[in-house]
């Protein structure tokens, strides 16, 4: 088996038969699947390459009728695979089962293929309806052309062009010649359909990989397979970025089935190449099963000293000072404070936590005379590219990225060091190998959410209103050296925005900030800095809600007030639309029957709102504490709203779900220890994940369609979850959770 | 090393291989058959399910020497075209979001179904609480089995 066979091999083959056959619209570049060494093939483009707009590289139409669109993005479980390709299929009014899909290789072509900040869908939207829409005009056209019919009186749908006056019909493969010989339109000149007409978007429509996902074909990085392919394994200090003081090498290259052995100086980026030794062997087992006889010491130095209860007694003497850096001051809280009819205060923590997607990190690469060609699972194959220009000096012209599907992403393969390391190997052997790191790499090699540490004070006025909110945020950076300068840098998720709700709500609001130094890489994990931002803010807006006496909604909305539209603080500030939210969590209430239930004591319901990544989002969970503490997590209602048009209703619906699973199990499981410079846990024996008997058993979705945007639903879904639970247990318990994983608080009550 | 004659999805197999390997590595990287995954290694998140004599079992836990003569069953032999009741549901429910856990889950539920087939969501819990899936499919895995079940009852009526 190899490469070639990775997806839809049957109709690619049949494709690319076809297309030697000859007649097409060729809407520009091909990827030719046939040929084991993947080089694209440039075919002749009906489309002028001058222009900024490109809708040339997406669509192929071939002269049996068989329409090929290219996806970009890389898949990652978010379905866009399916999605974006439905948007151009929309347009172009062919049937969905006329249609092949093909993932596209990393090309400048193609623009962005980097899939975070669920900004795949905002930022393509509009194009590919205008790609759709320009391959369908030309379609029009050439019928027009043929049939010495005016355009107006033709329409296409169900893959055709037809004439009703007529009574002619051309399919789009019998189009395709004659397609090909027109000029592309300007793209604003098309026409765009009207949303009342859509037959595809908004429709369930199963990912376009799920008939190989169910019966095991190969699709992900991890199944790659090439001719004479050897496996690696990369061991990496415990300690992040140790050098390697010396290694049993030869041992090692004496073990049964070990092809090589060598150790790879690497640098002091977190992020790209550090210090290993590298074993190769004939078989993944033969790289395991060495290993486990390698013995490496390494140049530990001062980070083996860093460990998580160090980190949170420094947080607690730093609580009580002036925070490094103000994000926000308005009014004046101490005075709020001072003259507050009540005032609250309460510290929330939360550790380190891992992506742990299932299928570990892995890549597979070929270098060859200077020319490396690699086969990734990942989130950003333009990061992967970078590092190997810069860390291996290959030319980026000299790198053919291969993106194959992901066992799961979470924001994890957006940082490219599995990538580079299999470059590192692969350059040094020049035969084909794929690293295959196990889940104790993974998990120990990981870039974190970060941990962090929130002391907050609020103060209500006599009639209960939220006057004054105080937060002291101590967080996580990395001491980073760049031009020979040494500073500093907030870890990637680890910092908080001066404008985060509620900033700009509160008339006396003071936000502050300290970094404590370590040596932990951090990354974008789910919505970053949102997936926990949300539970610390809104359990504590449900403390003040309760200490005021109120009703946990009526407080919110008292907060959100009638603001309208909120301006973003300066130029990197976010515009927040109160109506959106204020529509979104009002919707949930309705639905969740907020208030209108009698429940018995163990039993409650909570809710939480949370805006990110351009959506507007409110859950209500209802949740069961056992007197022993058991939860159950009996519902989810969540309302959404993320604009105009749900593309894919099925995969959206998916992503809501999941969210609500994902956002369970990082609250009630997810912790990693650090101790010696360390990450203490190493695989699902003690960094538990949750299961489906912890899972909800009822999710209930709904999506509020307004006329907004079209924008991404990977992440912002998950935000709401932790809170709107951790206010369900409060009701129904007495208890507040204020330190993270949930498993951490004795929820048992009398 | 050491040769190996196996049976798998009912054909006859041999490898030579470590006789420490696990059943996970013979089938991936010496027998091309990788719709069983690897997660852990450990026996914890499932992906590795097969059947081993109809029993579901984690291919990374049992080493090639003890395969001896049982029949191993793997996702790319659960049925002859891929259309096992559950394969199909998985498509016709789009189960899967990543999809890399649900070749365990669909081998799991298969030894569920033919044991018990109509199950109930307790029944179930119990069951594929072996199989992490990280992207949370949870609920559609539980209404994918009762639809199989369903379906399964119906074709054998």
């Amino acid at each position: 088996m190899s490469i070639d066979k990775i997806e839809n091999t049957s109709r690619r083959d049949f494709l690319r038969k076809s297309a030697l056959a000859g007649g097409g619209l060729v809407l520009g570049f091909y990827f030719d699947p046939a040929n084991s060494a993947a080089k694209r093939v440039a075919k002749p483009s009906a489309i002028s390459e001058a222009s900024a707009f490109k809708p040339n590289a997406f669509i192929r139409i071939d002269s049996n009728g068989i329409v090929t669109l290219i996806s970009k993005q890389p898949e990652i479980g978010q379905g866009i695979k399916t999605s974006l390709p439905m948007v151009i299929a929309e347009e172009l009014e062919v049937s969905w089962k006329d249609v092949v899909i093909v993932q596209g290789d990393l090309d400048p072509i193609y623009g962005s293929q980097s899939a975070g900040g669920s900004r795949s869908t905002p930022t393509n939207y509009e194009e590919f309806h205008r790609l759709g829409a320009t391959a369908r005009t030309m379609l029009i056209q050439a019928a027009a052309e043929i049939w010495q019919a005016p355009v107006a009186e033709l329409l296409a749908h169900d893959s055709a062009v037809h004439h009703s006056v007529s009574g002619r019909k051309l399919g789009y493969g019998q189009l395709a010649e004659k397609a090909a010989s027109l000029p592309v339109p300007m793209p604003d000149s098309v026409q765009l359909k009207a949303a009342k007409d859509y037959k595809l978007l908004g429709t369930r429509i199963g990912g376009v990989d799920n008939p190989s996902v169910a019966t095991g074909k190969p699709l992900f990085g991890i199944d790659v397979k090439l001719p004479g392919l050897l496996y690696a394994v990369y061991e990496k200090s415990p300690v992040f970025g140790s050098k390697v003081i010396s290694a049993n090498l030869d041992k090692i290259k004496s073990l049964p089935g070990v092809k090589h052995a060598f150790v790879i100086e690497g640098g002091a980026d977190l992020k790209g190449l550090l210090p290993g030794v590298a074993i190769v062997a004939d078989s993944t087992w033969s790289a395991f099963s060495a290993r486990k006889q390698l013995e490496v010491i390494w140049d530990e130095g001062q980070a083996a000293t860093q460990s998580w209860s160090g980190f949170s007694a420094k947080a607690r003497e730093l609580s009580s000072q002036t925070g490094t850096d103000i994000l926000r001051n308005d009014g004046d809280v101490k005075a709020a404070l001072a003259g507050a009819a009540k005032k609250v205060e309460a510290a929330y923590s939360y550790p380190f936590i891992s992506h742990a997607s299932i299928e570990p990190q892995n890549c597979t690469a070929w270098y060859k005379n200077g020319a490396i060609e690699l086969w990734a699972p990942t989130q950003n194959p333009e990061a992967g590219q970078k590092v190997i220009t810069e860390t291996l000096g290959i030319p980026k012209d000299k790198i053919t990225l291969h993106i194959t599907r992901s066992g799961g992403g979470f924001g994890r393969r957006l940082i490219p060091d599995y990538i580079v390391e299999a470059a590192a190997i692969a350059q040094r052997l020049k035969t084909p190998v794929k690293l295959t790191w196990t889940r104790e790499d993974d998990l120990q090699h990981d870039h974190y959410r970060a941990g962090g540490f929130h002391f907050l004070r609020g103060g209500l006025d006599d009639k209960g209103k939220l006057i004054a909110w105080h937060n002291h945020f101590v967080t996580f950076a990395n001491k980073i050296t760049k031009d020979g300068k040494t500073k500093l840098e907030l870890g990637s998720g680890a910092n908080l925005s001066g404008d985060e709700f509620p900033g700009r709500w509160v008339e006396n609001c003071l936000l502050e900030q300290t970094p404590l130094e370590c040596n932990i890489p951090m990354g974008p994990w789910r919505a970053p800095r949102s997936n926990v931002l949300a539970w610390v803010f809104h359990s504590f807006i449900d403390e003040l809600a309760h200490a005021a006496g109120r009703d946990p909604l009526e407080f919110r909305l008292e907060i959100l007030g009638d603001k309208g539209f909120v301006p973003g603080t300066g130029e990197q500030g976010i515009p927040y639309d109160v109506n959106r939210m204020k529509h979104v969590l009002q919707h949930v209430a309705e639905k969740a029957e907020w208030g209108k239930k009698k429940l018995p004591r163990g039993q409650g319901q909570g809710i939480a709102f949370h805006f990110s990544h351009r959506g507007y989002i409110a859950q209500v969970a209802e949740v069961t504490v056992s007197k022993d503490g058991k939860l159950k997590v009996d519902r989810v209602v969540v309302s959404t709203d993320i604009g105009a048009q749900i593309v894919n209703l099925s995969g959206a619906e998916n992503q809501v779900q999941g969210s609500v699973v994902d956002g369970l199990g990082a609250l009630t499981f997810q912790e990693l220890n650090i101790d010696k410079g360390r990450i203490v846990q190493s695989n699902f024996g003690d960094y538990p994940m949750i299961r489906i008997n912890e899972a909800p058993t009822q999710v209930d979705v709904h999506f509020l369609k307004t006329d907004n945007p079209v924008t991404g639903l990977g992440e912002p879904a998950l935000p709401p979850l932790a809170p709107a639970v951790c206010n369900a247990i409060f009701a129904a318990t007495g208890i507040r959770v204020r330190q993270l994983p949930l498993l951490r608080t004795d929820l048992s009550w009398t | 090393m050491t040769k190996y004659k196996l049976t798998i999805n009912g054909e006859q197999k041999s490898v030579d291989v470590a006789a420490d390997t696990p059943l996970l590595w013979v089938l991936r990287d010496s027998l091309n058959l990788v719709g069983t995954k690897f997660g852990c290694g450990i026996g914890q998140c499932g992906a590795c399910t097969v059947h081993i004599d109809g029993q579901s079992s984690r291919a990374c836990q049992i080493q090639i020497s003890k395969v001896g003569k049982s029949q191993i069953t793997t996702i790319e032999g659960l049925h002859p075209h891929g259309e096992h009741p559950l394969q199909k549901v998985w498509q016709e429910l789009d189960v899967p979001q990543c999809g890399y856990c649900q070749a365990g889950q669909i081998m799991t539920a298969a030894a569920l179904l033919k044991k018990n087939p109509r199950p109930t969501d307790d029944e179930i819990d119990v069951a594929l609480a072996g199989n992490l899936c990280r992207c949370g499919t949870y609920l559609r895995i539980r209404a994918g089995i009762h639809r199989a079940a369903e379906i399964a009852g119906k074709e054998s009526a």
